[in-house]
């Protein structure tokens, strides 16, 4: 297995221009790229997380935004009511987005196939109305963040800069967890479970509990992209949790590769990237989008990293 | 003979109007290679599906080592030591053979609540999967996908998967369908191996294979045992040869 296949090289690549984006964006005084990397690599937080269910656990959420939602919601609410202190925020963002996890998991893992679907976007859906109706943090209107959350100056998320590279560190860790994760015994449970779940019963595993485990991590993660995109955009609203932005979790992680541990963040970066280039050229960005979706599911099944792969083989 | 190994007493499962089992008794002693032979659609499948778990009878009780496993989920058979194989293959396609088989001595290992240490360096998983695998003869394809394996390599890792367990007991739903005379042979060769030392129920359509491993037969026939006894007996039985073996069968 070569370190350096094409594969592996262009995740490396990607994480080289995530890390010299800074410099760049100061070079070329547009810091507009400091935000678009930024915000890359906490939307490749929540798709890696996703990754981990969808990709390596067969479970198709479509309704893994909410976590993202909620994960803001509690940086956003606990700085409404003056509570900045990043230690209390940060945990309780985990800590709740794990909850719900929990208990959506307990509710939707009852289920398979396009039932499973169906009850993650119905969950979803109702956690979309649920902070559309909470009028005294703005409804639809959501709620501006005034205050960052405070790190008692150990880091500093109000500066563009240094908060860049916190989000940097905490992808380079999820990465890190989840490459150690699938090779676990653990991983290994989860990965059988989707290749073949009544073997996996047969051969002595009480397959629910791994899959709720590997729902309530994965809900966690994408909590933890919560609370940065909270301080990202100083700004919650409903939005951030409806189905369409669970649907553009899935499209980053088919997009860099289901079946590869860092695709997600490739795909995460070329889904913005693309965004941010057809935006450019006409309004309806979408019309183009849609048709290279298609291209790329049609005829590069493993996503980017799987297409790459074919060449050369490889794992991770 | 000591209390029996698997109790089996009045099951009974219908699926709709097809009756797939039929007011089914059955004793299977501990060390016995217990044959079931039957026509096709007889309930052979189903019944290894009630024994493994994956079909919940309609009444009747099964009891397996001591004990009342009638309701229990199919992990905690598997746990308590009735290992099963299936006769469509079902294996982890993604997995190297060595995977597929490590992952079974894993679930026999304590949880899988392990998230950090490489599953694939851990030789208390390793060894006794590659002593399963060397069991069937597939040591030398331990490393190979097993989607990309032969039918017949399919067949003889879910022989070692179901090893793997370290089962007190072997479900095997013929492990020889769809295999070649060759590779039959080596089936009968690795089952004659495992014969007195693990309790096996055999299904098997290869009427050579079965009286030639069999402590006993039993023949189902729309769900129904219609005979059960030494494979002398069996072969005597004219009801037997109407039934199921036909007149010009030459067993
Ligand atoms: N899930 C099911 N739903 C409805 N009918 C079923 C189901 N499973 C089995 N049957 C029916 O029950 C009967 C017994 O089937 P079973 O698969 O147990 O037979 P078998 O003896 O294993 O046959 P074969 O030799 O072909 O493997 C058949 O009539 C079959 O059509
Ligand atoms: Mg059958």
């Amino acid at each position: 297995m070569a370190l350096l296949n094409a594969r592996n090289l262009v995740v490396l690549a990607t994480f080289a221009l995530l890390a010299l984006a800074p410099a760049y964006a100061a070079w070329v005084e547009t810091p507009f790229y400091l935000d678009l990397g930024r915000r890359m690599m906490i939307l490749a937080i929540g798709a890696l997380s996703l990754n981990l269910i969808m990709g390596f656990g067969g479970m198709i959420s479509f309704g893994h935004a909410v976590y993202i939602g909620i994960g803001a919601y509690t940086v956003g609410i606990c700085a409404f009511h003056e509570v900045t202190s990043g230690f209390v925020q940060w945990p309780l963002a985990l800590a709740i987005s794990a909850a719900v996890a929990l208990v959506f998991g307990v509710i939707s893992l009852r289920t398979r196939g396009v039932y499973f679907i169906m009850i993650t976007l119905a969950l979803a859906q109702m956690t979309f109305y649920l902070g559309i109706s909470l009028d005294q943090y703005g409804g639809d209107d959501g709620l501006t963040v005034y205050a960052p959350s405070d790190f008692a100056g150990l880091i500093d998320v109000d500066d563009d800069l240094s908060f860049y590279y916190v989000v940097f560190v905490l992808l380079a860790l999820c990465l890190w967890f989840s490459q150690r994760l699938i090779r676990s015994r653990f991983g290994m449970v989860l990965q059988g479970a989707r290749q073949n779940e009544g073997r996996m019963e047969a051969i002595g595993v009480p397959v629910f509990r791994y899959k709720l485990t590997a729902f309530v991590i994965a809900g966690t993660m994408a909590g933890l992209a919560g609370a940065l995109l909270a301080n990202h955009t100083d700004f919650v609203n409903p939005e951030m949790a409806h189905w369409t932005r669970s649907g553009d979790l899935i499209i980053m992680v088919l997009l860099g590769g289901m079946g590869s541990i860092a695709g997600p963040i490739v795909g995460a970066a070329a889904f913005l990237l693309l965004e941010e280039l057809l935006s450019g050229v006409t309004e309806y960005w979408q019309v183009i989008f849609g048709p290279f979706l298609i291209l790329v599911v049609l005829y590069a099944r493993g996503g980017i990293l799987g297409f790459l792969s074919r060449k050369d083989g490889g794992d991770g | 003979m000591a209390e029996p190994m698997m109790e089996i007493r009045a099951l009974r499962k219908s699926f709709g109007g097809v009756v797939a089992t039929d007011d089914l008794t059955l004793d299977v002693g501990a060390g016995e290679l217990h044959a079931v032979i039957g026509p096709n659609g007889a309930g052979k499948t189903t019944l290894i599906s009630q024994l493994s778990g994956a079909l919940m009878p309609d009444s009747g009780t099964i009891r397996f080592d001591g004990r009342d496993i009638t309701r229990m989920p199919p992990y905690a058979r598997s746990r308590r030591g009735l290992a099963r194989s299936f006769q469509i293959t079902s294996i982890f396609p993604e997995f190297t053979a060595l995977d597929n088989v490590a992952l079974a001595v894993q679930a026999h290992d304590g949880h899988s609540f392990s998230f950090f240490r490489d599953v694939r360096r851990e030789a208390r998983l390793r060894d006794p999967a590659r002593a399963a695998l060397a069991r069937v003869g597939l040591e030398a394809r331990a490393e190979v996908t097993a989607r990309y394996m032969s039918h017949g390599e399919h067949r003889q890792l879910e022989i070692a998967m179901a090893l793997a367990t370290n089962p007190k007991m072997l479900l095997l739903d013929e492990p020889m369908a769809g295999m070649g005379p060759e590779e039959s042979g080596l089936m009968v060769d690795i089952l004659k191996g495992l014969k007195g030392e693990q309790t096996i129920l055999l299904i098997e359509h290869d009427m050579d294979a079965v009286f030639r491993l069999a402590d006993r037969i039993t023949v189902l026939v729309y769900g129904r045992a219609i005979a059960s006894g030494a494979p002398e007996e069996i072969r005597a039985s004219a009801e037997v040869r109407h039934a199921y073996l036909g007149e010009d069968e030459t067993v």
